[in-house]
């Protein structure tokens, strides 16, 4: 009974994780149809924030919950600006120089702090106890972390002005661009909140994980997959497919190692790829969200 | 004298979501017979093409081709049972020579001495011969329209789909293809779908209209044409 | 006519001047140059392998390392359970390619668009690494080979004299070998393209709609060339893993990064340009090395972005268009 409870809400923080890490990814995805491969980078540069904010004498949630998504936003306001916009409608090359991008973040931050970092971030949390086993309160907090953010992401995109010029955008930029709308501005708003929210996927994982120059390869396979396995749609895709994928991830886990946990995670995305092309949503739901 | 149907299709329906754009089409081609489809944008014709050639799978409903059920069938398997197609939008590959796309076209049935000089052959026919070594993409637009149809018969297609082919031609070049359309109705099945009405009458002698995804009216074009049915869907009245 | 004469010209130049460089170069150059150029040769086969995929399939592959990885490993796990490198050859080819077989099904029959395939090779590749560097205990072993995670198989076998484990081959041979098999497979896609299965492909390429309804499958023929593309890639992977070693680190980002960026540079939908595009970037990548204050990565991503919104096309047509345009400007002078 306690070991049911307890893989449930191992499978449960699984999925949350997926969220927290996949959604900065998914917004962006959605947006230009472009999986940008430089998400790791991103995460891994709100670890770096927390880390030197901490450092500098500043209190933990702030550096998490406020200034890592603010840096990383900025950086990928500064990123869409120099680079990606001169490269709109030309999908491979997007691609290809976000690649480069990736590569010019891990070379800068350990051309800055180094291969490795001396201090380690602590957990703030302790251990929840459920009968003999336990679990850690960070997962719960995280838990209630992803659920926050697809929820204020809902809102945001569903009940705000910005909202509504996004989805429009998404639809039918020449649309949008003829009622006024300038698209150009909406990307690169919409490629600083991906970033941002990836960012704060780093100051939420800084605790759980060394924060090191090539701490992005960790998340973006996982990020890659739950992405296109759930398709265009921002909120739904990533959603059901976190919640598919977390599920397959877990179990396998249990039954036999985290490494090959994340191959039967591929495993299950390659084969859902093969009968569902598009993603989850894009052969059920035409949704934008 | 009744000859047997090369084409034979019933039921035919296309569902995309709630939008039903080919509703339960019956049609049937005879083996030699040149039938040209028109009706009003949106009226499903596309939509029907797309069916036969396999680009789209059609949501309910049978197609049997020379007597295979073809529904479902990917296009190179159709393209494969003698099927030649010209899509709407002119799909050539543009980043090679005007020689080579044909050639491509008439190798898949043929060996390669035998594709040269079906491919010779018919830039000569095309009066196309002094472009072959041009790269499509460089071509006007009737010039693309010309290759792309030259691919279409190189493979010896006995069933051949034309998709607008008369799109952005200039007058002569409309009569020209029309005289090339005729040429090649003497040996093979066609269906052509066009807007041009004058084209049309160039070269039909039966006509299928189309509206709102169903079969309007059907028979010999000069009695279509005349329909006071096929005269209001053209002036965009509905009918009821 | 003329074309052809001058393509046979430039074939021929080719060839001789491969044998007699292969021959010739190690007889004037250290042992240290010539391992170093053997190595690079390897790296040069492994662009080659996704010039004919990417350039010519058309096929956005982000994980070609996968396929240079497993190549390097079987050749290891072979060399190793054998005592002789003789078998290894054709098993470093046949399990990355039946590995790229598999994957390939599930992405070409599922009709995978591109970004979608670029996201799946890459991902496929980053766990290969995760899986090998899990293999540490002494568990992970297949025959007499331990897997050896993080630290690989470092006593990776050298080439040896076919059917005679014990002669090994002297570095100058194995660098005769490694200009041979790059020769032999520059030929061999050259061949490919000019079949009838290599003009259906760059025909996908173009247009695969086109393609399939002339009556092509279009996803036999990227399956077949995204196979023989894993093949060549492992047969560059057995010439970098008897040179050097075999770790985890073959499946890295920087190796499957590096190897888009040399065909990036030397220019995609062409074969030459990869080749000296991996050989050139590698020689100036060692020659930062010994800056020592640039960080590799820094400098392959301004590479790449540079690349990319600069010079998409790469350098090798950019030389072509300058050497064909020059040469017009002379024969325009000399005839006015």
């Amino acid at each position: 009974m306690d070991l049911a409870a307890i893989l449930i809400l191992q499978a449960v923080s699984t999925v949350a994780t997926l969220v927290i890490i996949s959604i900065g990814l998914a917004v962006i995805f959605g947006m230009m149809r472009v999986i940008n491969l430089a998400h790791g980078e991103f995460i891994m540069l709100g670890g770096y924030t927390v880390f030197v904010a901490t450092n500098a004498g500043i209190n933990m949630w702030v550096a998490m919950l406020v200034l890592a998504p603010l840096v990383v936003g900025v950086i990928g306001i500064a990123v869409e600006r120099l680079v990606i916009r001169h490269l709109y409608g030309r999908m491979i090359d997007t691609l290809l120089a976000s690649w480069g991008l990736s590569l010019f973040f891990i070379g800068s931050i350990t051309t800055i702090f180094g291969n490795t970092t001396t201090s380690q971030i602590a957990s703030p949390f302790g251990a929840v106890r459920i009968g003999a086993y336990s679990i850690s309160g960070y997962d719960i907090f995280l838990v209630f972390m992803a659920m926050t953010i697809v929820a204020g992401l809902f809102v945001l995109m569903r009940f705000t002005k910005f909202g509504l010029l996004t989805r429009g955008t998404m639809q039918n930029a020449d649309m949008a661009a003829a009622l006024g709308v300038n698209p150009g501005r909406i990307y690169m708003v919409t490629f600083g909140l991906g970033a941002a929210l990836s960012g704060l996927a780093g100051g939420l994982l800084a605790p759980l994980s060394a924060v090191l120059p090539t701490m992005g390869a960790a998340f973006i396979a996982k990020a890659f997959i739950t992405v296109i396995s759930g398709g265009t749609a921002i909120l739904f895709g990533t959603a059901s497919a976190s919640a598919l994928l977390g599920t397959v991830n877990t179990v396998a886990t249990y039954l036999t190692t985290p490494v090959l946990g994340e191959v039967a995670l591929l495993l299950a995305a390659i084969i859902l790829l093969r009968l569902l092309p598009r993603g989850i949503t894009g052969r059920f739901l035409g949704r934008d969200l | 004298m009744t000859v047997a149907p090369i084409l034979e299709i019933r039921k035919l329906t296309k569902r995309f979501g709630g939008v039903t754009a080919v509703d339960g089409v019956d049609f049937t081609l005879a083996d030699g017979e040149l039938r040209c489809l028109i009706g009003p944008n949106g009226a499903g014709k596309s939509t029907f093409f797309n069916c036969l050639s396999g680009q789209l799978a059609p949501t309910s409903g049978a197609v049997h081709l020379d007597g295979h059920d073809i529904s479902g069938w990917p296009s190179h398997a159709i393209a494969r049972l003698g099927v030649g197609i010209k899509t709407q939008v002119p799909s050539v590959f543009d980043g090679l020579e005007v020689r080579e796309n044909v050639w491509l076209a008439a190798r898949r049935r043929y060996n390669a001495r035998e594709a040269k000089e079906r491919c010779d052959e018919l830039l000569t026919r095309l009066n196309i011969q002094s472009l072959a070594a041009h790269m499509v993409g460089e071509l006007a637009h009737g010039q693309r329209q010309l290759v792309e149809i030259g691919m279409v018969i190189a493979s010896d297609p006995r069933l051949i789909l034309l998709d607008e082919p008369a799109a952005g031609m200039s007058r002569d070049e409309v009569a020209r293809l029309a005289a090339l359309i005729s040429e090649i109705a003497r040996e093979r099945s066609l269906i052509v779908v066009d807007h041009d009405m004058r084209f049309i009458r160039m070269i039909a002698e039966t006509v299928t209209v189309f509206h709102q995804g169903r079969v309007l009216i059907e028979g010999e074009v000069d009695k279509v044409l005349a329909d006071a049915m096929v005269k209001d869907v053209y002036l965009g009245k509905q009918v009821v | 006519m003329r074309a052809r004469r001058w393509r046979l010209i430039g074939f021929l130049a080719l060839l001789l001047g491969g044998v007699a460089f292969a021959f010739g170069f190690p007889a004037f150059a250290s042992l240290h140059a010539t391992i170093q150029l053997t190595n690079a040769l390897a790296l040069a086969l492994f662009a080659l392998s996704l010039a004919l995929v990417w350039g010519f399939g058309g096929i956005l592959c982000f994980g070609q390392a996968a396929f240079f990885g497993l190549g390097a490993y079987a050749y290891a796990i072979a060399a190793i359970n054998f005592g002789d490198t003789t078998f290894a050859w054709p098993t470093a080819i046949l399990v990355p390619a039946a590995f790229a077989a598999a994957l390939g099904y599930f992405m070409f029959y599922g009709r995978l668009s591109d970004v979608y395939l670029g996201v799946v090779t890459l991902t496929v590749t980053l766990i290969l690494f995760q899986l090998f560097n899990s293999t540490a205990g002494p568990e992970y072993r297949i025959g007499d080979a331990r897997l050896g995670g993080f630290n690989g198989i470092p006593s990776t076998p050298p080439l040896n004299v076919p059917f005679d484990g014990r002669a090994y081959l002297s570095p100058e041979s194995i660098f005769v070998i490694a200009v041979l098999v790059l020769l032999a497979a520059l030929f061999g896609c050259l061949w490919l393209l000019r079949t009838r299965f290599g003009r259906v492909l760059v025909s996908i390429r173009e247009n695969p709609l086109r393609a399939e309804l002339l009556g092509y499958d279009v996803r036999v023929h990227k399956l077949a060339a995204f196979t023989i593309g894993g093949g060549m890639a492992g047969l560059a992977g057995l010439l970098f893993a008897q040179n050097v070693l075999v770790n985890p680190a073959l499946f890295s980002l920087l190796y499957t990064a590096q190897v888009i960026i040399w065909v990036i540079v030397g220019g995609l939908g062409t074969l030459v340009g990869p080749i000296l595009g991996s050989i050139g970037l590698q020689y100036v990548m060692a020659w930062l090395g010994t800056l020592g204050w640039i960080n590799p990565n820094l400098a392959l991503g301004v590479i790449l972005v540079a690349f990319v919104l600069f010079v998409p096309r790469g350098l090798w047509p950019l030389l072509v268009k300058v050497v064909t345009h020059g040469r017009r400007l002379v024969r325009g002078n000399g005839t006015s």
